[in-house]
């Protein structure tokens, strides 16, 4: 049995219209308290507007959403209390320094002044921003601004974060340090809604992942499901000897049960992979025939070949004829869900 | 800390700061936000004391300027054109020191740090009231030095220092009750320029078609008959009678109840749009 609060967030059905460009087209999430839930899309594709809508910043123009189940329009204050936002660009006040900035949102949030001030430094020790706690923002880097902003997304300690794209334009060295913080959070017990263009952190981060495009979810499911649900592994192959491909295929078309491909580099061969199992029994024939391999290994799809598997702006990029919004319900949703 | 696990016990969910749920803002929670965001205005102006140049250089020069440029044209001397210029100009620069109510709350709203305020369990008025707010500090400025102004150059006004500080406040209230119109117009513009652009188009009949620099008698009837009518114009008598004379005299209230009619109308008006963004 799920009781309410087992959901962090369940959205049905959301919309918001911004003129002709039906930016979220029906939008339906659920997250788990106490996990990582990756939003995965490029850019436009509706992100920001529907964690602009879980937030209470937009008003949803059709469906429903509840956070921790409350309703983000009738009961937007109670929402309100529950979140913190780290928008995609910083929300931090420019014109003030970082310790200026933590204490102002310390006590809006109804914290004493001393307990702002405890706050605020202990906030900013945490983030490393204790040396630059007095410069003005318009001094700190892309990095620094991030961490700020976060940390001030953290001073009511919310259960439910959302971070819009938070380690967009960040080098890698802050990235990781941004995801660390992430992890660090979810053991401390929040639950975190995350978007994000970058498939990777999606991989490492999200416990499970929804891909948006267009406004609306695509394919929804663990990295894993995501995974398999474009295709399955492939095994690959190199040969020691380029005269023993013809016979390696016989094999594995009669092994396997499938068609191998060969590539354009002679020896090297790759074969989908359906039943692990059997590979045991390919190996066996190969030593029984004399076929020699040089290297072996196995090849998962990787999540960019998920996205651009399910957005088709990929490889084989659909040239579907574009009927536009009106056709708005007949668009195949994939879902994964176990 | 609390601890979320989906599992285990259902979690207590509780607001900030361990507080219960509600889904509204009390009364004194609303005063107590309001008063939080000025104090972020005034951290801002100490912060870019550029933005200080409208109520802190511009009454010094403009008491200079007019006073010494019109001083014998208009009233023979220098030293008969002061009790009529000072109160004139104070008005004049306080009320354009209200514009800026407007250009910085587009500018603020514009900003990210607006969306912030937005997910916060904050009243939602607070950014727009504290704005207001702080502002009064800027007036306060701009009156304190046009005043000194006044007093190096040799006015001595002859209601007195209470009858003076009372004339201030007169202004100040009333420049707080104009920068409504220009709070209004900052909601609703697309961009701070914008603003300053309408805001300046209001600003200027209203502050030179009025009595502030000349006397009206000399004026086409037409536009004598605008000065006359103009609150401004109620509002310079008003302060030039209570600091020169310290009468107060229905200049006063006239001056009040065109501050109060402006409020009446652009508040509401004000707030809704506001409400409507934020």
């Amino acid at each position: 049995m799920t009781t309410s609060s087992d959901w962090a967030v369940e959205a049905h059905g959301l919309v918001k219209v911004f003129g002709e460009n039906r930016a979220v087209d029906g939008v339906d999430l659920s997250v788990r308290a106490g996990t990582v839930y990756g939003v995965l899309g490029p850019n436009g594709a509706g992100k920001s507007t529907t964690i602009s809508m879980l937030a209470t910043l937009l008003r949803p123009d059709a469906g429903s959403a509840t956070i921790f189940g409350h309703d983000v329009v009738k009961e937007a204050q109670v929402v309100r209390q529950l979140i913190g936002v780290t928008a995609q660009f910083a929300s931090v006040d420019e014109k003030l320094s970082a310790t200026e900035n933590l204490i102002i949102f310390s006590r809006l949030l109804g914290l004493s002044r001393r307990d702002a001030r405890t706050k605020t430094t202990e906030l900013l020790e945490e983030f490393g921003l204790t040396e630059a706690a007095s410069r003005p923002l318009a001094k700190f880097s892309g990095g620094m601004r991030r961490r700020l902003d976060l940390a001030a997304s953290l001073i009511a300690q919310p259960p439910l974060i959302f971070l819009d794209e938070p380690t967009t334009g960040l080098d890698p060295r802050t990235r990781s340090q941004m995801w660390d913080t992430i992890r660090r959070l979810v053991t401390e017990g929040s639950t975190v809604l995350l978007t994000t263009q970058y498939l990777e952190e999606a991989d490492q981060l999200a416990d499970r992942i929804a891909v948006i495009d267009t406004g609306r979810v695509v394919a929804e499911g663990t990295s894993e499901e995501l995974k398999s649900s474009v295709g399955e592994s492939s095994l690959q192959l190199r040969l020691a000897s380029p005269t023993d491909v013809a016979p390696a295929r016989d094999l594995i078309r009669s092994v396997l049960g499938v068609s191998a491909a060969v590539s354009p580099e002679a020896g090297r061969i790759t074969a989908p992979m359906t039943d692990p199992d059997r590979i045991t029994d390919l190996f066996v024939a190969f030593r029984e025939r004399g076929i020699h391999l040089t290297e072996m290994s196995v090849q998962k799809p990787t999540l960019d070949e998920v996205f651009l598997t399910l957005t088709g702006h990929g490889v084989d990029a659909d040239a579907a004829p574009a009927d536009g919004a009106a056709a708005a319900h007949t668009s195949p949703k994939e879902s994964v869900n176990a | 800390m609390t601890t979320l696990s989906p599992t285990s016990t259902t979690p207590r969910l509780t607001g900030p700061a361990g507080r219960p749920l509600k889904n509204h803002v009390s009364v004194s929670q609303t005063i107590r936000h309001s008063f939080t965001m000025a104090y972020r205005g005034l951290l801002k102006i100490r912060r870019t004391p550029e933005q200080l140049i409208d109520v802190t250089i511009q009454p010094i020069i403009f008491t200079l300027m007019f006073t010494y440029l019109f001083g014998g044209a208009i009233a023979g001397s220098v030293a008969d054109y002061l009790p009529l210029i000072i109160p004139g100009i104070l008005v004049q620069t306080v009320i354009t020191g209200s514009v800026v109510t407007g250009t910085q709350l587009r500018e603020d709203m514009d900003k990210g740090v607006f969306d912030r305020f937005k997910s916060l369990p904050i009243a939602r008025i607070a950014p727009l009231a504290g704005a207001l707010l702080a502002d009064t500090v800027r007036y306060a400025i701009a009156t304190t030095l046009t005043l000194t102004m006044g007093f190096i150059l040799g006015w001595r006004p002859g209601g007195g220092f209470g009858f003076v500080v009372l004339a201030g406040l007169l202004v100040i209230v009333c420049a707080w009750a104009l920068s409504w119109i220009f709070a209004f117009f900052g909601v609703v513009a697309r961009s701070a320029s914008s603003v300053q652009g309408i805001s300046f188009l209001v600003l200027f009949p209203l502050t030179f078609l009025s009595n502030a620099f000349v006397p009206t008698g000399t004026l086409p009837s037409w536009l004598k008959w605008f000065a006359e009518g103009n609150p401004v114009s109620h509002l310079v008598s008003g302060v030039r009678d209570l600091a020169n004379t310290g009468a107060i005299t229905g200049n006063l209230w006239l001056a009040l109840l065109g501050a109060g009619v402006v409020v009446a109308i652009f508040a509401p008006l004000t707030v809704r749009a506001y409400m409507r963004k934020a």
